[in-house]
């Protein structure tokens, strides 16, 4: 019955969306009050009949409803409960619901906070809203229906893809999704834009903080995904260029390229045809991805189902959305009006570097995704681009990028002194320069990539050190003075000095594991002892385990750093109930020099078992870093100007704090 | 500088950033793209030892040896022909004889293939589509006799 109700919710939901589509629309063209007005009560209706229709899922997963084919074929009575409400998402039809479930949330937002939008504006976002929610509604009910019933009953389910049974996976969905679907609100207001032919700094003040809010969840779901592939498949690798983690990054680099491109619509007027452009293009790469992931063109352990006629749905939706986005823009762009002007060398010229960059990084991204699939298209050839071509594109790509980072955020708008920027910045250059010295001595002949990498990453934190010491004349004024001067930064400031800060932690993190991982591949028997970096580990020997549905046996190894035993860590192989699929639990000691990372093997011949040991040194920096850049992201989006319901501050030019 | 020549400064940074990065694509997918192939093209081929490569088939029955030690040697077959695969390190846990397996790595000297990497079917990551798509064409597909999604 409940899982009726869900059912009926989600065509009522599409009924809405297709009035929440049109009628604000047209009630905007025709300057119609009622219809205009109409546009958040439909929006708020369509939020709660999605809300309904996932109650219903989650429901049917927690009592282990079996008579929901999602439910048997995805679900087990005997998981623990964390699996069974993400199990709701581990599947092709329930994260399609998640999908429709945050655009409906993303869309209440924008209806319940958006107060003091101008209201034809409104209108039209929420009915662009709509129409992608109209669309991935439409798929639900007609290609994917999670509801479906099975006759007779089965008396127990499937189980989930051991591996997708994780902590950090559990949430790693709704997060990405929470950024991939917040792109559509830039989206939304870029055509609303191009509809009302009107994009100025007020524009740019509401479009910011949603992309930033997207960006921030799409910093942290990608993260999680790392993190969870780093630990859970036990290869000892965090990322692995595959199409999959590509179609995530994609929009990530887009949505960071619009995050700073906004910022000069913002401030000075001006790149706004680009911007809008950006806009469109974030949200085209989030579809691209869910097409990607959701068709299964790609085979990975998001394809859940590989059905081609849900391939050819989705792709129809991405063709509408991009390329009606792309034409309404080649028709309406023209009529935006051109703002103020700017020397190559000022904030906007730094900034509009920064989008060039960041563009070409995803075009090559892109085509390295791309390329397999259409050669294979083409020629039935078959080719896998793995991470010597983005290793050999992506980051040289990105290295004058990261080395501008600090020198870009000194310059100020529209014209601006290169000289005094970088005589701001001695300091933070030599620290670098000297680390890196450091780094080339210690390493003797190393890779040259290692000391060039660390001193570029200690570049980006100190310049973003040495922008706020400036800012708040630490050391020239007397310490009481800097301090309230701290207190007075506006939080955007202070959110782009430790999102600035948190890149270069996670660029050491990166050049670390990449030049100076330690692998060692042993037999061992109990007792007996292996190094690996800094460390010995000791096999102290195996017993069996039993878990809440796996069995499996139990490896015990004990790390001696010299003879000082530091840490016990346990690897896992693991049978899970109900096909015996097997899974490898890593062992992992981790501290911020480096993680010990132990994964036990098969048994060979004479008894012993295939030991693989990593020394991944520095490592966490990479997560750290993610995470201090969210937290900076978090800082900006509490900036006053941002704020709802805040006073408009009229900002002059000349007293604009440089950010 | 006059508006126009600022423009022009802009405009052609842009195109010299595009053209670095369309370079460097064009060079890498020249270099560093490998090629997948079955048992039974791969003498077709004729390929020179030590070209990278990806071998996809099916774990030939009774051929995996430990020979003792890390290092694992195995017979990848699409029933056709079959190629002989030495690999040291771990095993992906789906790695079973009858199942299908990727390996990437060269081909050595003696027509030996040393896998640096190997994935195995259902190994729910990263399952191999490329081996069920080549031995499809094949016609000695089978589903996989495990029960994963």
């Amino acid at each position: 019955m409940i899982a009726e109700i869900g059912h009926f919710a989600l065509i009522l939901a599409l009924a809405v969306a297709a009035f929440q589509t049109l009628v604000p629309l047209i009630g905007a063209e025709r300057g119609h009050g009622q219809m205009i007005a109409s546009a958040v009560p439909a929006t708020l209706l369509q939020l709660i009949l999605v809300y309904v229709a996932f109650a219903a899922l989650t429901h049917a997963y927690l009592i282990s409803d079996f008579s929901v084919q999602n439910v048997f074929e995805n679900s087990h009575s005997a998981k623990p409960l964390l699996y069974k409400i993400s199990g709701v998402w581990g599947n092709h039809e329930g994260s399609m619901l998640l999908w429709v479930f945050i655009l409906a949330s993303f869309g209440g937002a924008v209806a319940v906070f958006g107060d003091n939008l101008p209201p034809t504006l409104k209108a039209r976002v929420l009915a662009v809203q709509g129409a992608i929610g109209f669309a991935f509604l439409l798929f639900i009910v007609v290609a994917s229906n999670p509801f479906a019933r099975l006759n007779p009953v089965p008396i127990e389910g499937n189980g989930l893809n051991p591996v997708l049974q994780d902590p950090a996976l559990a949430f790693h969905p709704p997060f990405l999704y929470a950024g991939y679907v917040g792109l559509s609100v830039a989206f939304s207001f870029a055509i609303a834009a191009l509809i009302d032919g009107k994009v100025d700094a007020a524009w740019a003040r509401w479009v910011r903080p949603w992309t930033l809010a997207a960006w921030m969840f799409l910093t942290i779901g990608i993260s999680m995904g790392s993190w969870w592939a780093y630990y859970e498949l036990g290869w000892g690798g965090w990322w692995f260029w595959d199409p999959v983690e590509n179609a995530s990054f994609m929009p990530w680099l887009v949505a960071t390229a619009l995050l700073h491109s906004a910022i000069v619509v913002e401030k000075r007027n001006a790149l706004k045809v680009w911007t809008v452009l950006l806009s469109i293009l974030a949200f085209s790469l989030s579809l691209l991805g869910t097409f990607l992931v959701r068709s299964g063109v790609l085979t990975s352990v998001h394809a859940f189902a590989v059905d081609p006629a849900r391939g050819v749905f989705i792709l129809g939706i991405l063709c509408f959305f991009i390329g009606g986005a792309l034409t309404l823009f080649a028709w309406r762009a023209p009529a935006l009006k051109a703002g103020g002007f700017f020397s190559p060398i000022s904030r906007e010229g730094g900034l509009v570097l920064n989008n060039l960059f960041l563009c070409a990084a995803c075009a090559s991204v892109l085509i390295g995704t791309l390329y397999p699939l259409a050669l294979e298209t083409v020629t039935g050839e078959k080719i896998s681009v793995g991470p010597p071509y983005f290793n050999l594109t992506f980051g040289p790509i990105m290295l004058p990028l990261l080395l501008l980072v600090p020198i870009g955020a000194q310059l100020s708008w529209k014209r601006a002194d290169l000289f005094a920027a970088l005589q701001r910045l001695w300091a933070a250059a030599a620290l670098a320069v000297g680390l890196g010295v450091l780094v080339l001595i210690a390493t003797e002949r190393g890779p040259w990539l290692a000391p060039f990498g660390m001193a570029l990453g200690a570049w980006l934190i100190f310049g973003s050190l040495a922008d706020l010491a400036n800012r708040i004349a630490l050391f020239s004024a007397p310490l009481p003075t800097s301090l309230s001067r701290l207190a007075g930064l506006p939080r955007s400031s202070l959110g782009m000095t430790s999102a600035h800060a948190g890149l270069g932690l996670m660029i050491i993190g990166i050049i670390a594991i990449s030049l100076w991982k330690v692998e060692h591949i042993v037999a061992m028997k109990p007792g007996e002892r292996a190094d690996v970096g800094s460390y010995t580990v000791q096999f102290v020997g195996e017993a069996p385990l039993t878990g809440e549905n796996y069995t499996g046996r139990a490896g015990r190894f004990r790390l001696f750093r010299g003879e000082r035993e530091v840490a016990t860590v346990v690897s896992e192989k693991r049978e899970f109930k109900p096909a015996g699929t097997p899974t490898t639990e890593v062992g992992l000691y981790q501290t911020l020099a480096g993680d010990v990372y132990v994964v036990m093997g098969d048994r060979t011949a004479d008894g012993a078992r295939v030991v693989r040991l990593y020394f991944n040194p520095l490592v966490s920096l990479i997560w750290l870093g993610a995470l201090i850049m969210f937290l900076g992201g978090a800082l900006s989006l509490t900036d006053r100007r941002y704020r709802v319901g805040a006073p408009k501050r009229k900002l002059t030019a000349a007293g604009v704090p440089a950010e | 500088m006059t508006r126009k020549q600022k423009r022009l400064s802009v405009i052609l940074g842009g195109l010299a950033i595009l053209g670095l990065a369309a370079g460097l694509v064009l060079y890498a997918l020249r270099d560093s793209i490998v090629f997948f192939y079955t048992p039974s093209e791969i003498s077709e081929k004729n390929l020179q030892p030590g070209t990278r490569l990806r071998l996809g088939g099916l774990v030939e029955e009774g051929s995996i040896s430990k020979a003792g030690g890390t290092t694992v040697s195995f017979v990848v077959t699409d029933t056709i022909k079959t190629l002989n695969v030495s690999y040291t390190g771990q095993l992906p846990d789906l790695f079973r004889e009858g199942q299908g397996v990727v390996a990437e790595g060269v081909l050595d000297a003696s027509g030996v293939f040393i896998a640096d990497t190997v994935l195995a079917k259902h190994d729910e990551n990263y399952m191999p589509k490329d081996v069920a798509d080549k031995l499809k064409e094949k016609g000695v597909w089978q589903e996989g006799k495990g029960a994963g999604p």
